[in-house]
């Protein structure tokens, strides 16, 4: 057998500070009324820094921080946005391993994910909407920025999801309030003197952490002009009721049940990597996650061994190990959700999780999959939001499609198939906003992103990125 | 039924490859690895130049790499060098592999390669790394491939034998499978990946390839075959990355000599001043292990 040793990234990379006040007009300063939270390692439950409570006096602050900011930051020519989000991007190449760190000690994914893909991903997002600022004339969207933005972010990727909403507003000549999430609010800090470093002007982004309370005072501030959220479709449906007749603009970025449909005439070696990577990567914390695996039924023995023996070679355990695979769900609320839905699922359908043993601290769940599984069962409707994995079958491409769409979400889709003819057919049938052939859960800055039906609406990513920015 | 196997997408055998290489192998897992690739060596000539004393010098090398070191797994010549290579390996438990069937280029008729076979193994050699017709093997005609296979394999008697599938003329991945199929259908003791005479040898998503289609052979039908990437393998760095790749492909099984080995010439240097580093803390330099 061979063991590796352990391999851990050095974690002095990371100065921390004891405590963490709120990023308005340029400046880190204590919440009007001094409440604070703590923010702990998923992996090991130790409290890694205490983060200050945002009430409505300091949204407030902030959001009239942006509108200051507004009137300069808008009036700059797009070269001279575009400079500072360039700035922007190589300041975060230049600090991507110390914030790939601070992401996997925060958030509890593995290194080599933060590593590989989140800090990749959040400079190529800042360079794409840097190449965007002086050509808004060209993308079709007119060129008037909306004002203050209200962005909300989820803790699944806590720098990405920055990224994505931040570069797209800045590109644009908004101005920025964002409220990172309750359990993963350090990376936007640490963002926040990216920032300063980047000397860009005072009160063009405010970071304000709190929890659900802060997000909502920030979203219902009457002098937010858009809001922007990714996050749980329930919190998505609270947030349109609040800004309905308000004349705000809302993007929404929500849930989804997202099916990977594995023909027989598949590269089955590779589809295996790719259902493993379509719900395991991030521990399945991931919108678009692949959790619902379609088999077609003439290979679903092979495909379904192949699948339990690559899943026993998933390494879980500390996420800054850099052989790690799987590491901790992202809090203790997180857990609970998915061992309740697995608990349903175990009465549903068959479970099963290769032999691994998981840490005594910290927040785990084995990866695991539920065989025997229909379109009727929980496990197979609702998004778990973690390394759980539904498998169903069928027999033809029209049952394939059905059984996709049948749900009430729509964000991601994925098939398998050496055959064009089938991918292009397949695809053009399926109701969701992005569909992979051949692979899953890439993202490209360059390629839009977002729902149809319950996930949400509007697109992030790409030109079409821009028209939630502009009026 | 070689056309019925699984098609390989090429992007996403590419990226599964690159992903292995990114496992961090440190400290005693690293060692363990350099000493195991130390025996997975099939050290190489296959020069026009070589001559029995660069064949003796290669073999002394083969047999005590240095001080405390295990020796490698075989040596790897020309034919009309196996005597002067089985006179110097005799009683050191290495095996001594002759290519043989025209190699590199495999055109010859048949007779002549079954002769240049037979005349190896009488030489001494145990193991034969033979290369298939990639002419034939283009046109389609597999049953020719296949036939050859099994007529060298027969002239073998009881040397083993490595079927070079020359994977850089082959085009495509779902080729390298196509081949790896064939070769073991038709009685491969090994498959290996290339000659090393054309620009494109061993690379990691052409053994990613043959090592899933050991593993699926061997749920198939029982019998492990082995893999031997040749080519290109310079570094220990390398040459870890590819144990990493048959430890989570094919499987901890395969990380034997007998199911893995390296076609290398100058890997071996590099492995033995990883492991001196490793021993004593610091890089001794060039000039303290052998060029041989």
């Amino acid at each position: 057998m061979f063991e590796y040793a352990p391999a851990p990234e050095s974690r002095s990379i990371v100065d921390l500070a004891p405590s963490y006040g709120l990023f308005i007009d340029g400046e880190f300063a204590a919440p009007a009324d001094g409440g604070v939270f703590k923010t702990v390692n998923p992996a090991t439950e130790e409290v890694l820094s205490e983060v200050s409570v945002a009430g409505p006096a300091d949204v407030d602050r902030a959001v009239a921080a942006a509108r200051r900011a507004f009137a300069g930051w808008s009036a700059l020519p797009g070269a001279a946005r575009a400079k500072y989000l360039y700035r922007i991007a190589r300041i975060v190449q230049e600090r991507s391993r110390e914030l790939a760190v601070l992401e996997s000690l925060d958030n509890g994914k593995p290194i080599r994910e933060a590593r590989d893909v989140d800090l990749p991903l959040v400079a190529a997002h800042f360079f794409y909407y840097a190449g965007w600022a002086d050509k808004l004339a060209y993308a079709g969207y007119g060129t008037t920025p909306l004002g203050v933005v209200g962005q909300v972010i989820p803790w699944n990727f806590p720098l990405l999801m920055l990224a994505w909403k931040i570069a797209p507003a800045l590109a644009t000549g908004n101005t920025v309030v964002l409220k990172p999430a309750e359990t993963t609010p350090l990376s936007a800090l640490f963002f926040a003197d990216v920032c300063r470093q980047a000397e860009l002007p005072p009160g063009v982004v405010n970071i304000v952490t709190g929890a659900g309370d802060t997000g909502r005072t920030l979203v219902e501030h009457p002098d937010v002009n858009k809001v922007a959220f990714t996050g749980s479709t329930e919190v998505g449906r609270q947030i349109a009721r609040s800004v309905a007749g308000t004349g705000k603009r809302v993007t929404l970025e929500l849930g989804g049940k997202a099916a990977n449909i594995v023909f027989d005439d598949a590269p089955i070696d590779q589809a295996v990597e790719g259902i493993v990577n379509g719900i395991f990567f991030n521990q399945g914390h991931v919108c678009c996650a692949g959790s619902r695996l379609l088999v077609q039924e003439n290979v679903y023995d092979e495909v379904l061994d192949s699948l339990k023996r690559r899943m026993a070679q998933l390494r879980v355990g500390d996420p800054l190990d850099k052989n790690t695979d799987i590491g901790a769900i992202n809090s203790s609320v997180q857990l609970e959700r998915v061992r309740a839905l697995a608990a349903v699922g175990e009465q549903e359908g068959e479970r099963w999780s290769p032999p691994c043993e998981l840490p005594g601290q910290g927040f785990w769940f084995a990866p695991t999959i539920f065989t025997g599984v229909s379109q009727t069962h929980r496990i197979a409707r609702e998004e778990v939001f973690g390394p759980v994995l539904a498998v169903l079958t069928f027999r033809t491409p029209a049952e394939a499609v059905e059984k996709a769409n049948n749900t009430p979400y729509g964000l991601s889709a994925g098939i398998w198939s050496e055959k064009g003819s089938r991918i292009l057919a397949v695809a053009d049938k399926l109701r969701a906003g992005v569909v992979w052939a051949n692979t899953f859960n890439r993202f490209d800055p360059a390629s839009p992103f977002g729902g149809y039906k319950e996930s949400g609406y509007g697109r992030e990513g790409g030109r079409h990125g821009l028209e939630a920015y502009l009026a | 039924m070689l056309h019925g196997l699984p098609g390989v997408d090429r992007v996403g055998a590419e990226q599964r490859a690159a992903m292995l290489g990114t496992r961090s192998i440190k400290t005693t897992a690293k060692a363990e690895a350099i000493d195991l690739a130390i025996r997975m060596v099939d050290l190489t000539t296959l020069e026009g130049a070589d001559t029995p004393g660069k064949v003796r010098a290669l073999c002394a090398k083969a047999r005590r790499p240095e001080a405390d070191c295990p020796p490698v797994a075989a040596v790897c010549v020309y034919p009309a060098m196996v005597p002067a290579a089985a006179e110097a390996l005799r009683g050191s438990g290495v095996h001594l592999a002759s290519v043989a069937t025209a190699f590199p280029s495999g055109q010859a008729p048949l007779e002549v390669k079954l002769a240049d076979t037979r005349a190896a193994v009488a030489a001494g050699a145990d193991e034969i790394d033979m290369v298939i017709s990639r002419g034939a093997f283009l046109a389609g005609r597999y049953d020719l491939v296949h036939d050859e296979i099994v007529a060298v394999k027969e002239a073998c008697g009881d040397a083993h034998l490595k079927v070079i599938l020359e994977t850089g003329e082959l085009g495509d991945y779902d080729n390298v499978r196509r081949a790896s199929w064939l070769a073991m259908d038709a009685g491969a003791d090994f498959i290996k990946t290339s000659t090393g005479k054309v620009p494109s040898a061993a690379t990691p998503p052409v053994t990613l390839i043959m090592l899933e289609a050991v593993r699926d052979w061997f749920a198939q039908t029982g019998r492990r075959i082995g893999v031997k990437p040749a080519g290109g393998i310079r570094t220990s760095k390398d040459a870890i990355k590819y144990l990493v790749m048959v430890n989570e492909t094919a499987g901890p099984e395969w990380l034997t000599p007998d199911l893995f080995r390296f076609g290398a010439s100058t890997l071996l240097n590099d492995l033995l001043m990883q492991r001196a580093k490793l021993r004593t803390g610091h890089y001794s330099g060039p000039d303290y292990v052998t060029l041989d």
